[in-house]
């Protein structure tokens, strides 16, 4: 995993009060509605928090294709490196 | 971590995958200040709403309210009152751009060459005798010629105590005229005498709803879960009440800590610029509030608290499948 992936993870296993998980235990591709049952208010939540600690803004039409902590982490990534 | 797939087999699976990115986004509008009827308990006159503000009467106002809503992510939108079928125009700017529900007493049919779909959720407050009490006259008899066999409308039947015993006979009436029903509680806000609800009368509703729900699968469109939450007021050792409460108006929500709640959900008046507290009355007391919306969100803003056990996790599916099928997110 490389760092923001397990940041992404350590996130959100700390913002939803994940039990018996470690960012490093994180499935990076875990559905996140499908298998953790996140819902659009949870992922409004993280996405506040990612947005202080990145920098960048998380539009509210990128929620439905955020599913999963690896493509959280890559959206996080292109967004750095793009500038945006 | 408890998964989702680690609790549940392929059936529940497949039913919680079908509902699980439906993102439903409501919010509730007064469409007018004015009914045709003036029932004791109606929490919009009794707590004085229907002075709170004074309604817009001009019809682009409201499309471009409408058009304001869905920029604010609202993609549902419930229509209350008074009576909204007063103001067929109003209701044509929601249902033009949204999927809309339309609360309405039954007295007058919305035509349905205009909203061939729109789902209507008649009110229905207890037999003849209950309705003549509280309502004045017998709606029933209007509203089920109305919209007998009508397949977007249902029945909001609102138990009262007087009901007790009595409740089968009213789901008989709405299974002969076609159509489905949902049941909520009164919660007799003016106080009407033998009309408010003793402990051991939630107990015993409680089991007479779970009994029409057996019997009745293809009429009643409920769940036990959801009877077991609104006659207990408790969810997962949890109470019902303010600081619980899902469904109060986002921009006037100052609770700390914020509680799971409706995404940018706003109950707004009929004048498009008032707010109301929530999706009930203000004046209600929030410890005996029986609201059947409010209870049932507070459910389904909560599906990660029932991500614990197979049994809690399958009750929140039945509860939010059953809110699909309400207001047409699912069929019935
Ligand atoms: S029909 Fe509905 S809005 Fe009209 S008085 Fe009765 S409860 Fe109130
Ligand atoms: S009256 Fe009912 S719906 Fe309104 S805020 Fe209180 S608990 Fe919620």
């Amino acid at each position: 995993m490389n760092k923001t992936t397990t940041r992404v993870a350590e996130i959100i296993i700390n913002e939803l009060k994940l039990e018996d998980v470690t960012p490093q235990t994180f499935d990076a591709d875990l559905d996140l509605v499908d298998e953790v049952g996140i819902d659009s208010m949870d992922l409004a939540t993280i996405a506040l928090v990612l947005r202080d600690e990145y920098g960048i803004r998380i539009d509210e039409d990128d929620y439905p294709k955020l599913t999963t902590v690896r493509i959280i982490a890559e959206y996080i990534d292109n967004k750095l490196t793009s500038g945006e | 971590m408890i998964t989702v797939s680690s609790l549940l087999d392929d059936h529940w699976y497949k039913r919680y995958k079908e509902i699980s990115r439906l993102n439903i986004r409501s919010s509730i509008y007064d469409v007018t200040d004015h009914c045709n009827l003036r029932c004791k308990g109606c929490f919009f006159f009794s707590s004085g709403e229907h002075k709170a503000a004074s309604e817009e009467k001009d019809v682009s106002l409201w499309h471009a309210f409408v058009e304001k809503e869905m920029a604010r992510g609202v993609n549902l939108a419930i229509l209350i009152g008074g009576e909204p079928t007063l103001c067929l125009d109003r209701i044509e700017a929601f249902y033009k751009r949204l999927p809309t529900f339309c609360a309405t007493n039954g007295l007058i049919k919305v035509p349905r060459d205009r909203f061939p779909d729109m789902m209507v959720g008649i009110s229905l407050w207890g037999d003849a005798a209950d309705e003549k009490i509280l309502r004045g006259k017998d709606t029933f008899q209007i509203s089920s010629a109305n919209y007998e066999g009508d397949a977007h409308a249902y029945y909001l039947y609102t138990i009262t105590p007087k009901q007790l015993g009595k409740i089968e006979k009213i789901i008989e009436k709405i299974t002969d005229v076609g159509l489905k029903v949902h049941m909520q509680l009164l919660s007799n806000d003016e106080g009407v005498d033998g009309f408010s609800w003793k402990p051991e009368e939630l107990v015993d509703v409680r089991a007479e709803m779970d009994s029409m729900l057996d019997r009745y699968p293809r009429t009643v469109i409920s769940s036990k879960y959801y009877h077991k939450i609104i006659t207990t007021g408790e969810m997962l050792g949890r109470r019902f009440g303010w600081m619980e409460c899902p469904s109060v108006t986002a921009p006037l929500d100052k609770r700390t800590p914020r509680p799971k709640r409706l995404t940018n959900f706003i109950r707004w008046a009929s004048d498009l610029h008032t707010m109301h507290r929530c999706c009930t009355s203000e004046t209600r007391d929030c410890s005996t509030c029986k609201d059947g919306a409010a209870h049932m969100s507070w459910v389904m803003v909560n599906k990660r608290s029932h991500i614990k056990t197979a049994e809690d996790l399958q009750n929140w599916i039945e509860v939010y499948e059953m809110f699909a099928k309400l207001y047409q997110f699912i069929p019935w």
